[in-house]
């Protein structure tokens, strides 16, 4: 695998990803776009840059870990792990079919890269927190990452994983939140209050750093300040735009969990193609 | 003699000075035995050292032991975090909170993840006494049995506590076991056969086969020597293994003796008895009566006046075994 250090080439990738997923999402028929397409920067750099992983040692004890808690938004991560090199990209195409090892929502035991199995919101800090237990307990230095939705920090149990990892100070932990503002049934305002999420974080004992979701080098920046931060465990919140890069769905709550059709998917594409007019056009 | 010798049962099995000691101090001795022999061992524990006796863990290795607070849903995902990085975690806290408060991280994180986690559920069935209905957890066969990749096991004493705990550590993949707070016959021996999958005969019989497990099980080696007084000869087989169920030893059983009855300290809904019933109806259907707590919640009192009260007692087991015998010969 090709680690990217141009912030040009991983926004390409990124924009690949974004691709990829439309492409996915329309042949399945169904599935969820907004947190997927707004997750696709994130996932490029973590994958790309970030993580000190290799497809061909995946059980390597030493490891970089990444758990993402709203399996929800698996098609983003199956396509960044297919453009990394853990499964051939002609299988995306599989998502969501009988048989295929591209589950509706993450399979550890079927998809090659994914650490957790996950759906069920609330439990990936938690499963998160474990592994950086391990690691300390282990001496071994690797780096815990997890990825959280706004949305799931209504689940009590969110609450008890991040009292978990201040108690003990995971320094090792990294928590990246997208804060995409959007759930199901609503705005996550309208929902069930999250806010003020910093200082919620700050006082269970984390250090929080704000980001541009969609900004490589702030992502890039703060992932490597959460890694120099000895004392506590980091969170990231990642402000992002629910959908994004495709206008129609760009802060529309409805996109959470629906696949665009035929017509909307060449639309999504064409706008993705245009940017940087640099993506190889596509057939569907 | 109607004990095999093959059981390696106790001398004094039967005599009313036999020794009480709960379930739970086995999984106490067995944590010990399995810090020293194996590094990758941790417990976590949610706030309740003592009452689990996960504390004899944490007096040796306090490095391995972890401290959850009231919090099982993330002891549960936690647990397994640790498990898919090469710890084997066990889970200590009352049955009533896990399963009871956290089966859905069971669920998905451990078993859909096939997550090598050990869940102890202590202070099950009514025998938990004075607490009340609250902490009698009565539930917990059901919600892990119906769980895929999920083993399941009830110790009948002390000893056999011991001996989950071993297994539990050997057999990848979740398990989950229940223990008991009251002091109850210490009557199988380190000889006494224990693997998974395996129902051992502690009584041998022809009329009526009394499947059991858990502490209960003694009890009906009480009720079978009662009733071969009175011309019943009864066989108990132990199902300390609920899931995986000995299906060869329960088919021969039901096929040999022509009616089964149950026990354990557990809703009749969805524990062992439904487990026999499961198999034996499309197998070799037989008459079965269903010693269990009958859909209801307990209450405060002594172990012994719950059991009489609900019906989980020797006295409630012969009765059990005499309305099958009616049963199998009308």
């Amino acid at each position: 695998m090709k680690r990217l250090t141009e912030e040009g080439d991983l926004m390409r990738m990124a924009t690949t990803v974004r691709k990829d997923i439309i492409e996915m999402l329309v042949k399945a028929g169904s599935g969820h776009s907004a947190g997927p397409l707004d997750l696709a920067d994130i996932a490029v750099a973590l994958y790309f840059n970030i993580l000190n992983i290799d497809p061909k040692k995946k059980n390597d004890p030493a490891r970089d870990r990444l758990y993402v808690s709203p399996g929800h938004t698996a098609p983003v991560w199956y396509a960044t792990l297919a453009r990394a090199g853990f499964f051939p990209v002609e299988e995306l195409k599989t998502l969501r079919k009988l048989g295929s090892r591209l589950q509706g929502h993450l399979d550890r035991l079927t998809t090659p890269g994914v650490e957790s199995s996950a759906a069920s919101l609330g439990q990936g800090l938690s499963i998160a927190c474990g592994c950086a237990y391990a690691g300390k307990l282990n001496q071994l230095a690797y780096q815990t990452y997890c990825i959280l939705s706004d949305g799931e920090h209504d689940e009590g149990s969110v609450w008890e994983a991040i009292s978990f990892a201040g108690h003990y100070k995971l320094a090792h932990l990294t928590a990246i939140v997208d804060r995409n503002n959007i759930q199901i049934d609503g705005p996550t305002e309208q929902v069930m209050t999250k806010e003020p999420l910093r200082e919620r974080y700050e006082a269970f004992g984390w250090h929080v750093i704000d980001i541009d979701g969609h900004n490589m080098e702030a992502i890039l920046d703060a992932c490597s300040e959460a890694k120099a931060i000895v004392e506590k465990p980091v969170c990231i919140i990642a402000h992002t735009i629910p959908g994004k890069g495709v206008d129609y769905m760009e802060f529309d709550y409805k996109w959470h969990g629906t696949p665009p059709d035929k017509k909307q998917a060449r639309e999504a594409l064409k706008q993705l193609r245009t940017l940087g007019g640099k993506i190889e056009s596509s057939d569907i | 003699m109607p004990i095999p010798k093959s059981a390696h049962l106790k001398r004094d099995t039967l005599s009313p000075d036999i020794d009480q000691v709960p379930t739970r101090d086995g999984y106490g001795i067995g944590l010990v035995e399995l810090g020293e022999a194996n590094e990758d061992v941790v417990v976590l524990c949610g706030d309740l050292s003592e009452s689990t006796r996960s504390n004899k863990f944490q007096e040796k290795f306090p490095r391995r032991f972890i401290q959850m607070g009231v919090a099982e849903q993330n002891m549960a995902a936690v647990a397994v975090g640790l498990a898919l990085n090469g710890k084997i975690p066990f889970v200590s806290t009352y049955a009533v909170f896990s399963p009871g408060r956290n089966w859905d991280q069971i669920r998905i994180s451990a078993c859909y993840n096939n997550a090598n986690v050990k869940f102890a559920g202590a202070h099950t069935g009514v025998s938990v006494g004075p607490d009340g209905a609250t902490h009698q957890a009565l539930e917990d066969i059901a919600l892990t049995r119906v769980l895929p990749r999920m083993k399941v096991f009830a110790p009948c004493d002390v000893e056999e506590a011991r001996k989950v705990i071993h297994l539990a550590a050997q057999l990848e993949g979740p398990i989950y076991f229940r223990l008991s707070r009251a002091p109850t016959a210490a009557f199988t021996s380190e000889k006494t056969p224990f693997a998974p999958g395996k129902a051992p005969v502690f009584y041998d019989g022809k009329d009526v086969a009394i499947i059991a497990a858990g502490p209960i099980l003694h009890s009906a080696l009480l009720a079978a020597d009662r009733l071969i007084e009175r011309g019943i000869s009864c066989r108990v087989i132990n199902a300390v293994s609920i899931k995986p169920l000995d299906e060869k030893t329960i088919q021969d059983a039901a096929r040999q003796c022509g009616a089964v009855v149950t026990c354990e300290e557990h809703q009749i809904y969805g524990g062992l008895g439904s487990a026999v019933a499961e198999f034996l109806a499309t197998t070799h259907p037989v008459p079965i009566e269903f010693v269990g707590m009958k859909d209801s919640f307990g209450e405060s009192g002594t172990p012994e006046q719950l059991l009489k009260k609900y019906k989980m007692d020797t006295e409630a087991i012969v009765d059990a075994v005499r309305r099958v015998v009616r049963r199998k010969r009308s």
